[in-house]
């Protein structure tokens, strides 16, 4: 490896080099063995496989509902079908992807590796959150078959009570169920976090990932149970009519955004944090040094989530709350952007004097700081009282959100799958072909919601079937966007799936990373590790990484 | 707003006509427009800082020149930067947010009030003046205006972009929220909450008039009968003069002067008699028992429309004295005298 070289890949020789024949995908055979397996990392593999497929499914209605917005008539699909398209569109996107994306996939197979453990606390109970999720998103499916549902993914009541026919219950239960798969992964990783870390893991050299993981899961388990019981009084307000949302029977139909917000603030959290832990895992490994200021980027992750549960009410200013409690919640808005802020320059200054390389992962990686600093920063215009009253409800905020989910979450997922593909499959992707699809992503993802937010300050309201023909231009640009977008998203699925047969042999550690993980066989073995290790440096010590190969050189030599 | 009166017009003049910025058309237009820069240039300022940093690293700090990473712990001093100066100006957007919301959601006493009814998928506006719109709002500008809103069935929400106004429309409570026209014109009104199958449909246009044409407006378009006329009529229809007379043998409290008194209620409190008050009395009336009084009002749920109720609110509003219920009551009971003069009724 000369020292002017610009990438840090090292791979094996592929002439001679195998895929370890002992791994944990060769371990067992059948589908049955995949089926009831309590390693982390095949559970890993079917979360990946399963949200993927929904992640697709959801990018499909976004592709509807911006093809029928290509024109400013309700011209291709009826007002009921367009309605059904953005609720299937943010119900899977949201609990579906979002949600489970980073901490049931790349999460459930690093966490135990990364804290130097055979698997997580509770293997039944991770499997058996994979069947959770699996059973909510094939009610979702089936609600989806039998005719759809048109709430809006925030069922705001009495319109999802007591005014629409679709299938509300069944979507309602398909969330209810996912969001226990959701609890019951929180609740491992926290566990798992606190009684299985190897001897010398101490709670400072956990790599960030961890942590960012760890400030989600108690968001997680914190947060559904209120979603829950949320749905579960929409259920029952339908079926049976208890009245607490009904303000003819004495209810409150606010108390349904009270108690809905509660978790779907927190919730955003839940999906941005593990992103977070990926870009910090990234930047730390392609500028070759440790995360600047690791104790800051460890604890704003858990500011976040602490602060993170006393916002919700931000989502109702305009809703007739008491003006004083509105100063309240956007005061402590403005009190949680702040932890993000520290984030993006600590990540910002990790780059300094480094020595930089710019593989995909890193540049997804980039994607995320630069569109993830945009999507917090407007976030800053709706939390700021009088500037919400105009942008809340309009495109403006479907832009923020998406910056926040897309353009942040996604781009740090694939980063991390990227970044973790070499270990989870044994084999590396291709990395022309993906860092073309690494920009293509990007400039589909500004070209679709940039226009959005000017949309948005011009009045645009969100979930409009037809729209004044003077604000066509921009939703054309938006739709053109789009279209981009989705070429970016297929090329992954599919160099990927080239990879599994035809890449290039990884070998252990090709990033020469520091991570435990990197220590061990690609794909690793069943148990990961033959003897559970000892932790004696910090996280990303590259001297430490460093001396250790010149010691493997010598002893080899 | 630190910008030059003649540079702002040019500015906005320009951003209107390229269609990227909507048409300011009311007295707080310019305000939050003032806010959107600063939040925009904050953010303008923010992103390049970040893409300065990130391509500056990049470039300085590739591995092509620089083979050997330095290993930096980090900096409090940093740390304690990046934290404070965001800090300080979300801040700022903090205060000035919350200036221009308290402006917007608390509306003057002068203003002239209307009331708009919202139901799946149309907007409903009544004015004082009697007059009747579906998805139409007519104003005259220079005056401010101030909306009160309600929904018959779900949530909906009034929003006028280019006034810069937006007021979520709620099943069971009034919401308020007010404005002043500058520009006659019509402009976008949107409903902006999802409300079902025609949430795209719920539209329509306000139409800003001159005072003068706003005049002519009123005159062309009254049904002949004022709010508070309506009112009065459905009060008589309803029965409520049967009980709610200033008699001695009164059944039930005199309602004259009510609006915006405090009212002792029978469970010790005092109750301020606003609009939402007068509603919630009329369909729940078993929740608010006045001192005194034996809880023997019927509720009118289900009985008087959304439109009903704003027209005995209205009604209730405007009356001070019981001459008019004593009035329609002697035309049903013959054998009461009416009173001579208005001012000798008892309250």
């Amino acid at each position: 490896m000369s020292a002017t070289s610009t990438t840090i890949v090292n791979l094996p020789d592929q002439t001679t080099a195998v895929i370890p024949k002992k791994n944990y995908i060769s371990a067992e055979h059948g589908l049955l063995s995949w089926l009831l397996t309590g390693d982390h990392k095949r559970i890993a593999m079917l979360y990946l496989i399963s949200i993927t497929f929904f992640f697709f499914i959801g990018g499909a209605f976004a592709g509807l509902v911006r093809l029928e917005l290509l024109t400013p008539q309700p011209d291709l699909v009826a007002s009921d079908t367009y309605n059904k398209f953005f609720t299937m569109h943010g119900v899977i996107m949201v609990f579906l992807f979002l949600v489970p994306s980073v901490p049931a996939t790349l999460g459930n197979f690093l966490i135990p590796i990364m804290l130097g453990a055979r698997d997580l606390a509770f293997p039944k109970i991770n499997l058996l959150s994979w069947y959770l999720y699996l059973a909510g998103g094939t009610l979702t499916l089936g609600a989806l078959v039998l005719g759809g549902v048109d709430t809006g993914w925030t069922f705001t009541t009495p319109l999802s009570t007591h005014y629409l026919n679709t299938h509300v219950v069944t979507t309602a239960a398909a969330i209810f169920v996912a969001g226990f798969s959701s609890i019951f992964t929180g609740l491992n990783f926290i566990v798992t976090i606190h009684r299985m870390r190897c001897p010398g893991m101490t709670w400072f050299r956990m790599p960030l990932f961890v942590w960012s993981h760890y400030a989600a899961s108690i968001l997680m388990v914190l947060g559904t149970p209120v979603l829950a019981i949320a749905l579960t009084l929409v259920g029952l307000e339908r079926l049976v009519g208890i009245g607490v949302f009904d303000p003819s029977k004495g209810g409150d139909p606010l108390l349904f955004q009270h108690l809905f917000w509660f978790y779907s603030h927190p919730a955003v959290y839940i999906m941005i944090l593990p992103g977070m832990g990926v870009i910090s895992e990234v930047i730390s490994t392609f500028s070759r040094k440790r995360v600047f200021g690791y104790t800051a980027v460890a604890f704003s992750s858990v500011a976040i989530a602490l602060f993170g549960f006393f916002v919700w009410e931000h989502h109702m200013f305009i809703m007739g709350v008491s003006n004083y409690s509105a100063l309240v919640f956007s005061l402590l808005t403005m009190l949680v952007a702040v932890p993000s802020a520290i984030k993006i320059f600590n990540w910002a200054f990790t780059l300094q004097k480094g020595s930089i390389t710019f593989e995909t992962p890193m540049l997804y990686a980039f994607g995320f700081m630069g569109l993830f600093t945009i999507g917090g920063l407007t976030g800053v215009f709706l939390g700021s009282l009088g500037m919400d009253i105009q942008l809340t409800e309009t495109y403006f905020i479907v832009a923020h959100f998406h910056f926040v989910m897309v353009g942040g979450m996604l781009m740090a997922f694939l980063a991390g799958v990227h970044f973790w593909w070499p270990k989870m499959t044994g084999r590396m992707y291709p990395e022309s072909l993906s860092k073309l699809a690494a920009v293509v992503t990007f400039i589909g993802f500004n070209l679709t919601f940039l226009p959005q937010f000017i949309l948005g300050y011009l009045g645009m309201p969100r979930r409009y079937h037809a729209y004044p023909p003077e604000y066509q231009v921009l939703n054309v640009l938006s739709t053109a966007g789009a279209t981009v977008l989705g070429v970016g998203y297929l090329l992954p699925i599919l160099y990927l799936a080239w990879s599994l047969k035809y890449g290039p042999i990884a070998g252990n550690n090709p990033w020469q990373a520091t991570g435990l993980e990197w220590q061990i066989q690609s794909p690793p073995l069943t148990e990961n590790f033959t003897e559970i290790p000892v932790m004696d440096h910090e996280a990303y010590d590259y001297e430490w990484l460093e001396h250790k190969t010149q010691q493997e050189v010598t002893t080899v030599g | 707003m630190g910008i030059s009166e003649v540079l702002w017009q040019y500015l906005v003049k320009w951003l209107n006509n390229s269609a990227l910025f909507p048409r300011e058309a009311s007295t707080i237009a310019p305000y939050m427009d003032a806010l959107y820069l600063f939040l925009i240039a904050i953010t303008v300022v923010g992103v390049l800082l970040v893409l300065l940093l990130i391509c500056g690293f990049s470039l300085r700090y590739r591995r092509a020149l620089h083979p050997v990473a330095e290993q930096i712990e980090g900096s409090t001093l940093l740390e304690a930067t990046w934290t404070i100066i965001p800090l300080g100006i979300f801040l700022v957007a903090f205060v000035w947010g919350a200036l221009l919301y308290f402006r917007i959601y608390t509306p003057p006493v002068n203003s002239m009030n209307v009331y708009v009814v919202g139901k799946q998928w149309m907007w409903k506006a009544e004015h004082p003046g009697g007059q009747h719109e579906i998805n139409e709002l007519h104003i005259p500008v220079g005056r401010p205006i101030q909306l009160t809103l309600i929904s018959q069935d779900v949530f909906h929400s009034y929003s006028l972009p280019e006034f810069r106004v937006k007021r979520e429309v709620i099943p069971g409570r009034y919401t308020t929220v007010w404005f002043q026209a500058t520009t006659p014109g019509t402009y976008h009104l949107f409903c902006t909450q999802y409300c079902g199958t025609d949430h795209s449909r719920m539209v329509g246009e306000v139409t800003a008039l001159s005072p003068e044409d706003y005049k002519k407006w009123t005159e062309q378009s009254t049904s002949g009968m004022s709010l508070a006329q309506n009112g009065e009529r459905i009060f008589a229809s309803m029965g409520c003069n049967a009980c709610h007379t200033a008699s001695a043998s009164n059944r039930a409290p005199s309602l004259a002067g009510l609006y915006g008194s405090k009212v002792p209620m029978a469970n010790g409190s005092l109750q301020l008699a606003d609009e939402a008050f007068i509603r919630d009395v009329i369909l729940n009336p078993s929740q608010h028992v006045a001192a005194g009084y034996a809880p023997i009002m019927p509720t009118y749920k289900g009985q008087i429309s959304e439109d009903g109720l704003i027209a005995l609110v209205e009604y209730l509003k405007q009356l001070n004295t019981n001459y008019r219920v004593q009035q329609t009551q002697t035309t049903s009971v013959s054998d009461q005298a009416a009173p001579t003069t208005p001012g000798m009724v008892k309250p």
